[in-house]
C-alpha cells in the first residue's frame, strides 16, 4: 500500500475551489480563467490519482525501473495541456468576439427562457381566473 | 424477399425526376415493383398452401441478435395479395386521378411507391424488430402523404394527428416486443410461435402490443385520426386508408395469435374493443354526408369486426378474419376508387350535392354496386362468404352469444350504410340538380372494376378463397377445422342471421333520415375528436409549464445544478465508501510545501481579482507552479511542455486583454447570491481534494499497461525516454488526433479575429467617409469606432 501526499491533495481542492467559484461568475473573461485553473487541476490530479510517490523521471537508463514515475499518467497530462491550451486560445478569441459585437462580455440570461417563464406565469393566472370564475358561477347557481 | 423491398425503394428514389414532366410514364414505373413482388409471390403460392414457403434472414449486427428476417406464409401470402395487386391497381389509377406535372402527384408517387414496399416488408417480417421498423416506416409514409404540400392547415392538423396517434401506439408496441423477445428468448415470431413465453410477461406483453394494433387499425377510442386522414387525395386513403396500412394492426393480432394463445383475456378485450368500435364508426357513418367520410367510418367499423375476429383464437375464426381481410380489401378500395371516379369527374362527393350520377357513369356504378354487394354482405360475394364464417365461429353458448349479437347489430349498420353510399351517390335525388359529370376515362374506372371482379372472383370461386384462408386458420388452430367456406352450408343459423341482419339494415336505411333528425336533437356526447384534442393541449400546457420551470437560462445557475449534482450523488458515494485512506504523509519533497503555498495564494488572488490583467498574471503563477510540481513529481517533459503552454496562454491573454477595459465589467453580485456560490465551490474543492486521496490510496503499483510501457519502450522504439515513447510511437494515432484539434483551433482562432479585423476596417473606412460627408469638424464617428 503506497502512501497519500496530503500536500497535494490540499492543493487540488484549492485549485478546484478557484475553478469552481470562477465558472460560476457572469464575466465571460472569468470563466475562462476558470476553465484555465480547473484544467491545471485536472493535470495534478492525473499524477495525484497515479498513486506511486514521485520518483525519479521516467527515463531508461538514469535510474532503476522501480524508483521511477508512472509515465503514462504523464503522456496523458501531455496531452491534457497541449489541448487546454486549444480550447484557451478558442474560448479567448470568442470571448474577444462577443466583446466586440455585444459591448460586453457577461454571460447573460436568455431571454427566449426569460419569454417562456413569463407565458408559463401568465398561464397560471389566467387558469387560476378561470377557477375562480368557475367557483363565482357554481355559487350563484 | 428483402431484395423485393430494397427494389421499391430504389425505384421510388428515381421516381421524382421523372414524375414532374412524365407523370403518367412515372405512376406507370411505379407500379412494376409491386407487380414483380405479386407475380413473385403468385409463383410461391402453391408451396406456401402445403407449408413450405420460402424463409429469407439477412445477418446485420450479428452478436446484437438484430437482423432482417422474412418469411411468406399463409397469412403473408394473404396480404400480399392485397398490398402488392391493389398498390398496383392504385398506383396506375392515380396516374389519370392527378393532374399532370402538379405537385401533388410528384410527391405521392414516389412515396406510394415507398409505401407499398415498406408494406410489403411488414407484412413478409418474420422477426420482431424487423416488423416494427417496417411499422413506423409505413407510419411515416401516412405522415408524409396525408399532409402533402402542408398548405392547409386541416391537413397538417390531421396528418399530425395520424402521426402523433400511430406513433405512440407504434412505440407502446415496441415495448411489448421487447417484453416478449426477452422472456421468449427470440425475436424471431415462427420461433416464439413454437416455443411461446407464459405467465405475467406474456400478459403485459400481450396488452402493450394490443395498444398498438388498435392505435394503427383505428379502434375505439383512438378511432378518430383515420376519419381526419381523409382530407388525403382519394388514392391515398384507397391504398393506405382502407386497403392496406390500416389492416396492420388487425395483421398484427392475426400475425402474433399462436404465440399470444395462452392469453387469457385475449379474446374478451378484442371482442369488446371491436364491437364497441363496429357499433359506434357505423352508426356514425350514417350521418356523415361526406361519401369519404362515410366510408372512413365504414373502414373503423370494418376493422372492428376484422379485430374481434382475430383476436377470437378459433378455426373458424381464423378462417373468417382472413377471408374478411381479403373481402374488406378489395370492396373498399373498389367504393374508395369510384368514389374518386365522382369526386374528378361531378366535382363534388357530398350525398346533398349529387344526384342521378347513375346515368352518367353506368359503369362507375355496376362496380360499385357489386362491392357495395360485397360490404352488405350478400350473396354471391365474397363478403358474404367471409361474414356466414364469421357468424359461424360465434355460435357456441356463454359470452359467444353476446359476441354473435353484437356481430349481427354491427352487420346491420354495415347494409344500412352500404345501401346509403350507393344511394347518396348514384341514385336521383328529388329535389337535387342533377350533375353534370363526364364519362371517366378507361383508367380510372378499369382499376375499380377489377377489385370488384375480385369481389365476385372470391365469393363464387369460394374453393380458392377456402385453400388461401385454411392454410393460415390450420396453422393457428393447429388442426384442419371442419368448416370449409362456401356459398351454401344448408339452412342454418348463420344464413338467418345474414337474412336479419339484410332486413334490419335495408330498414335502418329507410327510416335513416328521420333517425338523423332525432339525432340531432340528442346532445353531443363525448367525441374522441375532443378527448384527442384536449390532451394535446394539456400536453403543451404541461411542457410550458416544465420549461418555465426547469429552463430557467441562467448559465450559473446551469453548472451550480451540475456541481451540486456531483457533491450529492458521487459526494456521498465517496462518504459512505468502505476504502480505507492508509499510510498519509505530508509531503514526497520538501520543496512542494512553499509551491504548494505560492500555488494556493495565487489561486485566491484570482478569485479576488477586480483588475483583467492581475488575474491573468495570478494564473500565470499558477500554471509556472504547476510546472515546478511537475519538475517535483519526476516529469521533466511534462514540465517542459507546462512552462512553454503556459508562456504561450499568457501572451495570448494579454494580446487580448489590450482591447478589453482594465476592470471585470460585471456587476457585483448580492451578498445572498455570492455566499452560496462560495460556499458550492469550497465543497466542489473539498469533493475533488477527498477523492485524489482515495484514488491514490486505492493504487500500491504502476498499471499495467504502464510497466509494458517501461519494458518494450527501448527495444520497441529504441527510446529511453519513456514518455517520448508512448507519445509519438505507443499512441502515435492519438497525438495524430491532438494535432488536428490543434489545427482546428488555430482555424477557428484564425477567423474569429479576421472576421474581426475586416469588420473594424469596414466600418472605419464608412465612418470617415460618413464624416467626409456630413461634418468635416467632428470627430466622433472616428474616436467610436476605435473604442469598438
Amino acid at each position: 500500500m503506497s502512501s497519500v501526499n496530503l500536500t497535494m491533495a490540499i492543493v487540488l481542492g484549492g485549485l478546484y475551489a478557484t475553478g469552481f467559484y470562477l465558472l460560476l461568475q457572469r464575466s465571460l473573461m472569468r470563466v475562462l480563467l476558470g476553465i484555465v485553473i480547473l484544467g491545471h487541476g485536472a493535470n495534478l490530479l492525473l499524477q495525484q490519482a497515479g498513486g506511486a510517490p514521485a520518483g525519479r523521471p521516467p527515463m531508461l537508463g538514469e535510474a532503476p525501473v522501480r524508483l521511477m514515475s508512472d509515465p503514462l499518467p504523464q503522456a496523458m497530462a501531455l496531452t491534457a495541456i497541449v489541448i487546454t491550451f486549444a480550447l484557451t486560445t478558442f474560448l479567448l478569441a470568442l470571448a474577444y468576439r462577443a466583446w466586440q459585437l455585444l459591448g460586453h462580455d457577461e454571460v447573460q440570461d436568455d431571454v427566449e427562457d426569460r419569454r417562456i417563464r413569463r407565458l408559463e406565469s401568465e398561464l397560471a393566472e389566467g387558469e387560476s381566473a378561470e377557477n375562480e370564475q368557475e367557483l363565482d358561477s357554481e355559487a350563484t347557481r | 424477399m428483402l431484395a423485393l423491398v430494397v427494389a421499391h425503394l430504389l425505384v421510388s428514389l428515381v421516381l421524382p425526376g421523372l414524375t414532374g414532366r412524365h407523370t403518367r410514364i412515372a405512376f406507370g414505373v411505379a407500379a412494376l415493383p409491386p407487380a414483380a413482388a405479386l407475380c413473385w409471390v403468385l409463383a410461391h403460392s402453391r408451396a406456401v398452401l402445403s407449408g413450405a414457403g420460402p424463409v429469407e434472414a439477412v445477418n446485420w449486427a450479428g452478436p446484437l441478435g438484430l437482423g432482417f428476417a422474412f418469411r411468406l406464409d399463409a397469412l403473408a401470402l394473404v396480404m400480399t395479395l392485397l398490398v402488392s395487386g391493389i398498390g398496383v391497381l392504385v398506383l396506375l389509377y392515380a396516374g389519370w386521378y392527378f393532374e399532370r406535372g402538379s405537385g401533388d402527384a410528384r410527391r405521392s408517387a414516389p412515396l406510394l411507391l415507398a409505401f407499398a414496399g415498406v408494406m410489403l416488408g411488414l407484412v413478409l417480417a418474420d422477426d420482431l424488430l424487423t416488423l416494427y421498423v417496417f411499422w413506423e416506416l409505413t407510419t411515416i409514409c401516412s405522415f408524409l402523404l396525408v399532409g402533402q404540400s402542408g398548405v392547409t392547415r386541416e391537413s397538417r392538423r390531421s396528418s399530425l394527428q395520424a402521426l402523433l396517434v400511430t406513433a405512440l401506439g407504434g412505440l407502446v408496441m415496441l415495448l411489448g416486443f421487447i417484453v416478449l423477445g426477452e422472456a421468449g428468448g427470440s425475436y424471431r415470431i415462427s420461433e416464439l410461435a413454437e416455443n411461446p413465453p407464459t405467465g405475467a410477461p406474456l400478459s403485459v406483453a400481450a396488452g402493450l402490443i394490443l395498444a398498438g394494433a388498435f392505435t394503427k387499425s383505428a379502434q375505439l377510442p383512438f378511432h378518430n385520426w383515420l376519419p381526419a386522414a381523409m382530407v388525403a387525395p382519394t388514392p391515398i386513403s384507397t391504398y393506405l386508408h382502407a386497403a392496406s396500412m390500416v389492416k396492420a394492426g388487425v395483421f398484427l393480432i392475426a400475425r402474433l395469435a399462436p404465440v399470444l394463445a395462452g392469453v387469457a383475456f385475449l379474446p374478451a378485450v378484442t371482442a369488446v374493443f371491436g364491437i364497441a368500435t363496429m357499433l359506434v364508426a357505423g352508426w356514425r357513418a350514417l350521418r356523415e354526408n361526406d361519401l369519404k367520410l362515410l366510408l372512413a367510418y365504414g373502414t373503423v367499423s370494418q376493422l372492428g369486426f376484422m379485430t374481434v375476429l382475430a383476436g377470437s383464437g378459433s378455426y373458424t375464426g381464423s378462417l373468417a378474419v382472413a377471408a374478411m381481410l381479403l373481402a374488406h380489401g378489395t370492396f373498399k378500395a373498389t367504393l374508395f376508387l369510384a368514389t374518386g371516379v365522382v369526386d374528378h369527374q361531378a366535382g363534388t362527393r357530398d350525398i346533398r350535392e349529387l344526384s342521378g350520377v347513375a346515368g352518367r357513369l353506368p359503369w362507375v356504378t355496376t362496380v360499385s354496386v357489386v362491392a357495395a354487394m360485397s360490404m352488405a354482405g350478400l350473396p354471391p360475394m365474397v363478403g358474404f362468404v367471409a361474414k356466414e364464417a364469421a357468424f359461424e365461429a360465434f355460435l357456441g353458448g356463454g359470452w359467444d352469444v353476446a359476441v354473435e349479437v353484437g356481430l349481427i347489430l354491427g352487420s346491420m349498420l354495415t347494409v344500412a350504410y352500404s345501401a346509403r353510399m350507393l344511394w347518396g351517390a348514384f341514385a336521383v335525388k328529388p329535389g337535387v340538380r342533377r350533375n353534370e359529370a363526364d364519362p371517366a376515362p378507361a383508367a380510372l374506372w378499369i382499376p375499380p372494376a377489377v377489385t370488384a371482379l375480385g369481389c365476385l372472383a372470391l365469393g363464387v370461386g369460394y374453393p380458392l378463397t377456402d385453400a388461401l384462408t385454411s392454410a393460415y386458420a390450420g396453422r393457428i388452430a393447429g388442426h384442419e377445422g371442419e368448416y370449409h367456406l362456401g356459398l351454401w352450408h344448408g339452412f342454418n343459423p348463420p344464413l338467418a342471421f345474414s337474412a336479419l341482419t339484410l332486413l334490419g339494415g335495408l330498414a335502418l336505411f329507410a327510416l335513416n333520415t328521420r333517425l338523423n333528425r332525432r339525432r340531432e336533437l340528442l346532445p353531443a356526447g363525448m367525441s374522441a375528436q375532443h378527448g384527442y384534442e384536449r390532451v394535446m393541449g394539456s400536453l403543451e400546457r404541461v411542457a410550458v409549464g416544465v420549461t418555465g420551470r426547469i429552463q430557467v437560462g441562467s448559465l450559473p445557475t446551469y453548472l451550480a445544478i451540475i456541481l451540486l449534482t456531483v457533491l450529492v450523488v458521487p459526494g456521498s458515494v465517496l462518504l459512505f465508501r468502505e476504502t480505507p485512506v492508509e499510510n498519509l504523509r505530508w509531503w514526497d519533497r520538501m520543496l512542494q510545501l512553499p509551491l504548494a503555498l505560492v500555488i494556493l495564494i495565487a489561486a485566491a488572488g484570482v478569485a479576488r481579482a477586480r483588475r483583467r490583467m492581475t488575474a491573468v498574471l495570478l494564473v500565470g503563477v499558477v500554471g509556472y507552479g504547476i510546472g515546478g510540481m511537475f519538475v517535483l513529481g519526476g516529469g521533466p517533459d511534462l514540465a517542459l511542455t507546462q512552462f512553454l503552454v503556459e508562456t504561450l496562454t499568457l501572451v495570448a491573454f494579454v494580446l487580448v486583454l489590450r482591447r478589453l477595459p482594465a476592470r471585470f465589467t460585471e456587476t457585483e453580485s448580492s451578498r445572498g447570491v455570492r455566499v452560496p456560490k462560495v460556499l458550492l465551490a469550497l465543497g466542489g474543492g473539498v469533493f475533488v481534494g477527498f477523492a485524489s486521496l482515495i484514488f491514490s490510496s486505492a493504487r500500491d503499483t504502476a498499471s499495467e499497461v504502464s510497466v509494458q510501457y517501461l519494458e518494450h519502450a527501448e527495444e520497441g522504439t529504441s527510446a529511453t525516454n519513456v514518455v517520448n515513447a508512448i507519445i509519438v510511437d505507443f499512441r502515435a494515432f492519438d497525438t495524430v488526433g491532438e494535432i488536428s484539434v490543434l489545427a482546428v483551433t488555430a482555424t477557428g482562432v484564425a477567423s474569429l479575429v479576421l472576421t474581426a479585423r475586416s469588420s473594424r476596417r469596414r466600418r472605419h473606412a464608412r465612418s470617415r467617409r460618413d464624416i467626409a460627408v456630413t461634418s468635416p469638424g467632428t470627430s466622433s464617428g472616428e474616436r467610436g469606432s476605435e473604442v469598438s
